[in-house]
């Protein structure tokens, strides 16, 4: 055990963890997020995905002392339900989703694409997202919400 | 609060109840957090079983049907709103917890509707509740009750005086039984219900806020993990506990007969000593070949049901002009959810309480109760969402790992499940061989129809008295409920359709009382329930989706055979209106070409495409769905990509039309992904489809076709469910298509690109 900093949206925190524990775990359990969830543990559903240094992230098989100070973002560090991030809020209004559980896979790695790529295609937006695991097969609405927002954002 | 005893619990309508009584019971919860309103109402006769007017005028309705992420949680609360004419924020819903909803069994089986949309339970409930209060104002007023407006929890009398639900009953209780002959509002008057209302979960779900059973955290709490045999039937030799003592945080190793599982401080800890614990196990029991699995089940004791008999079959199959044949087989799939199954468990000596997202709060209690030695009113099981189950997954298993562990332990664990847990062990969808053979007449009529069906199974729902339907009480030492071969009866009594093995074609009499929806005279259905390897248990649309999958291809090549439009050649052989318009719409809709399968001028080479149509009616009466799906085959590679789906579905009066779409395109997608791609693998001793590397799903990256989806809303008839229809269809219609497309047909799926190339060769 050893005492680790984390910048976690925004905010320090220090928790006394195993420093080889995946990032997912610290997360849950010591952050009380709800966020990011377990799907596999091999990175295989982006269930558990945060984005880190502007890239989407499976925290499952990321070690939490290979984070560093960097600024770790999860789907509640993007915005709350008062104010949503406007790509949540495109997911809201088109009620992409029926369980729910993926959305941390779908919504950052959709945002993360976009931050690089404004003006992605939908092949690049299905690219990005293909290995990315909705097992109710939202799809239809969830690419619909990612279109809506690259759109307006664009405008 | 004063709690009063438990009442006495009665069977009721569709509710299963496998005890009778449960006497002066003190539950031991109430004073717990937002679940105290309202305890001890678990009569369903009485109307504070499911309804509560507080003293600001909100309504919390209690209901044993849960949401799972199908849209139930927002579809019952605009029912309560709609029938007390409150706005729906003024509604708050409690879902599934044993010390205070009534038991509605299981959420499964499309039944959520008709159980508590129609008029019964939920919506009778609502509705007495509404003609109450009426009556409370018509005596405040001095005006009769007939003269009463009421909106927004206001009733107004024709003077223009009011009164609020608030000031009419405060928080007391209303002390009536449920009116069998209340009025439910009907459709034409709805103005929430049956509306596009957004569900009440985006906002939480969408900014990470939703609670999931994966995000319960209790005081005190440990984590556990369990350890699964290695091989199918492999059962503990002997378990090393210092191979994992020395790892920080290491509370306790846990072996209940063959059932092993793990404790520790923390969850990282526990998965290491879940990975670390040295056991040695004997030597599992084997596994059939998978490449002759179908045939051996066809040679196994079997379990027989006849459905429909006509005792004429072969007589009017030798007399026909042309006999078709044809077997089909569907393997085993998953439920595969994308969370691996979580559940939290508390137990205390005389006592537990247990988070789960197990589809069955009451019959999970009295598992829980049996495992645990407890008494049935000391355990209470409180629903916590999960990840999407689409039927029995791992969360019944997972509620009783954490039970046993906690148990062992004296502290709150919570339990996760790794993958590999989840999909090694959990209970599949059934694997089914069809075989089926008609005869056709001169005039190109079916004359006779013969179906025999093998579906493998074990275990399944636990129930309340079976814990070895699931693995966790196998290991424990429990056996499944075992499938005892028996010869089929003649059968009696109505037609019971319920697993879509009758073809819709057929007319389904029995003594003369023909319950089913087509016209064909000389029928023959027969099941036969043979024992899987596999534990096996509902998977969405459960055995009606692999029938409808052998009927409604096998209809595609009885009209291949007789050159006749497979939509016409439908209607021909139909009378349910209902099947008919749905069939009907999805043709116009999709402007489907009038002419025979397969495509004219076949191509043998590049992409080629076709269009393939099938319709049900779901569980023979639980809605009506008609799917056209249009799909490209490029035939050097095999790969099947659908372009465009067309569905027109029936289910009665909507609840929610947005809620529905949802669930309509999902299932449509879902479908396509268990027709393409998905199928559990084994060796000879254990599942090889074990993680997302090794069982097929189609991901986020899949060019999704076209939905085009036609809601009926008929009035005037049941609500029926919705959440399985569109499912059920999706493999026939584009098994149908790539038939069109190529003159291929597959009668085994998935159709993968190799199924299909191979088929293509054979046709070729």
């Amino acid at each position: 055990m050893s005492k680790i900093s984390l910048r976690v949206n925004g905010r320090l925190q220090t928790v006394d963890f195993d420093p080889t524990t995946p990032l997912l775990y610290v997360l849950g359990d010591e952050l009380g997020l709800r966020g990011p969830k377990f799907g596999c543990g091999m990175a295989q559903c982006g269930a558990c995905t945060v984005i880190l240094r502007g890239r989407a992230v499976r925290s499952c098989v990321t070690p939490v002392n290979a984070v560093g100070q960097d600024e770790v973002t999860t789907l509640e560090g993007l915005g709350t339900p008062e104010k949503p991030h406007p790509i949540q809020q495109a997911f809201i209004n088109e009620g992409a989703a029926q369980c729910g559980f993926c959305l941390s896979g779908v919504i950052l790695t959709a945002k993360v694409l976009l931050d690089e790529k404004p003006k992605a295609s939908d092949q690049e937006i299905r690219k990005a997202l293909a290995d990315v695991l909705c097992r109710c097969f939202a799809h239809v609405r969830m690419l619909r919400a990612i279109r809506t927002y690259a759109d307006t954002r664009n405008v | 609060m004063s709690v009063t005893r438990r009442d006495f619990l009665k069977s009721s309508g569709a509710l299963i109840v496998s005890f009778s009584a449960i006497s002066l019971i003190e539950p031991f919860a109430v004073a717990q957090g937002p679940f105290a309103t309202h305890p001890s109402h678990v009569d369903p006769a009485k109307l504070d079983s499911w309804i509560a007017v507080a003293a600001d005028g909100t309504v919390t309705a209690y209901t044993g049907k849960c949401d799972f992420g199908q849209g139930m949680f927002t579809a019952q609360t605009q029912l309560v709103a709609e029938e007390l004419c409150v706005p729906i924020n003024r509604v708050k819903l409690i879902q599934c917890d044993t010390s205070v909803t009534p038991d509605q069994g299981t959420t499964s089986g499309s039944q959520s509707t008709p159980t508590n949309f129609d008029s019964a339970n939920l919506a009778q409930a609502s509705a007495t509740a509404r003609e109450a209060l009426l009556v409370m104002a018509s005596k405040h007023l001095g005006e009769a009750a007939d003269q009463l407006t009421v909106a927004d929890g206001v009733i107004t009398g024709k003077t223009g005086r009011r009164v609020t639900y608030a000031e009419l009953i405060g928080s007391n209780r209303f002390n009536i039984p449920l009116n069998t002959t209340a009025r439910r509002r009907s459709p034409a008057q709805w103005t929430v219900l049956g509306k596009p209302v957004p569900s009440l979960d985006r906002a939480a779900l969408m900014t990470g806020q939703f609670e999931f059973v994966h995000n319960v955290r209790v005081p005190g709490m440990l984590h556990g993990r369990v350890v699964r045999p290695p091989e199918v039937g492999a059962t503990v030799a002997s378990v090393d506990e210092s191979s994992v003592a020395q790892i920080p945080g290491f509370v306790k190793v846990v072996v209940r007969n063959n059932f092993v599982g793990v404790v520790a401080e923390k969850q990282w800890q526990a998965v290491q000593a879940a990975g670390q614990l040295r056991i040695r196990w004997s030597p599992g029991t084997g596994l059939p070949a998978q490449k002759t699995f179908y045939d051996s089940l066809r040679k196994q004791p079997s379990r027989d049901v006849l459905i429909v008999n006509s005792n004429d079959v072969e007589q009017k199959l030798a007399a026909a002009g042309t006999v078709v044949r044809a077997t089909y087989a569907y393997p085993h799939q998953m439920h595969g959810s994308v969370g691996a199954s979580c559940a939290v468990a508390d137990v205390k000596p005389d006592r537990a309480t247990v988070w789960s997202a197990t589809q069955s709060v009451y019959p999970t209690r009295s598992i829980v109760a049996k495992l645990l030695g407890l008494p049935l009113e000391g355990v209470r099981v409180i629903y916590v969402r999960g990840s999407g189950c689409y039927g029995l997954n791992g969360a019944d298993a997972v509620s009783f790992d954490a039970a046993l562990l906690s148990h062992a332990v004296g502290r709150p664990v919570r339990v996760q499940l790794s993958r590999q847990d989840e999909m090694a062990w959990e209970n599949f969808g059934s694997a089914c061989v069809i075989e089926q053979r008609a005869g056709i007449d001169h005039n190109g009529t079916i004359v006779a129809w013969d179906c025999e069906t093998w579906v493998a199974s074990r275990g399944g729902g636990p129930g309340y008295d079976h814990p070895g339907n699931v693995i966790t009480g196998v290991l424990a030492g429990y056996a499944p409920e075992p499938i005892t071969p028996r010869a089929a009866a003649e059968p009696t009594g109505e037609l019971r359709n319920g697993n879509n093995a009758v073809p819709s074609y057929l007319v389904g009499c029995i003594s003369g009382k023909c319950g089913g929806g087509g016209t064909v005279r000389s029928e023959r259905v027969l099941s036969h329930t043979v024992l899987s390897p596999f534990f096996t248990g509902p998977l969405r649309s459960p055995v009606r989706l692999q029938n409808t999958f052998a009927h409604e291809c096998f209809m595609d090549e009885l009209s291949a055979q007789v050159k006749a439009d497979p939509v016409a050649f439908r209607l021909q052989h139909l009378r349910e209106t209902r099947i008919i318009d749905v069939l009907k719409s999805a043709a116009d809709a999709a402007r489907w070409e009038k002419r025979p399968s397969p495509i004219p001028n076949l191509a043998r080479t590049g992409t080629v495409s076709g269009r393939g149509i099938a319709c049900v009616a779901y569980e023979g009466d639980n809605g009506y769905s008609a799917l056209v799906a249009e799909v490209d085959v490029d035939q050097a590679s095999g790969r099947v990509r659908p372009s465009r789906f067309t569905i027109a579905l029936d289910c009665g009066p909507i609840s929610n039309p947005d809620g529905l779409r949802n669930q309509i395109e999902g299932g449509i997608l879902q479908g396509m992904s268990r027709a393409l791609v998905e199928e559990v693998t084994w060796d000879d001793k254990q599942v090889t489809s074990k993680d997302w590397a090794t069982y097929d799903s189609l991901y986020l990256g899949f060019e999704i076709p076209t939905i085009d989806v036609i809601l009926m809303n008929p009035t005037g008839v049941s609500a029926t469910g919705a959440g399985e229809t569109a499912i059920t269809v999706v493999a026939a219609a584009i098994g149908n298509a790539i038939f069109d497309a190529t003159g291929a047909r597959l009668r085994e799926a998935p159709f993968t690109a190799e199924r299909v190339k191979a088929a293509l060769q054979v046709n070729g």
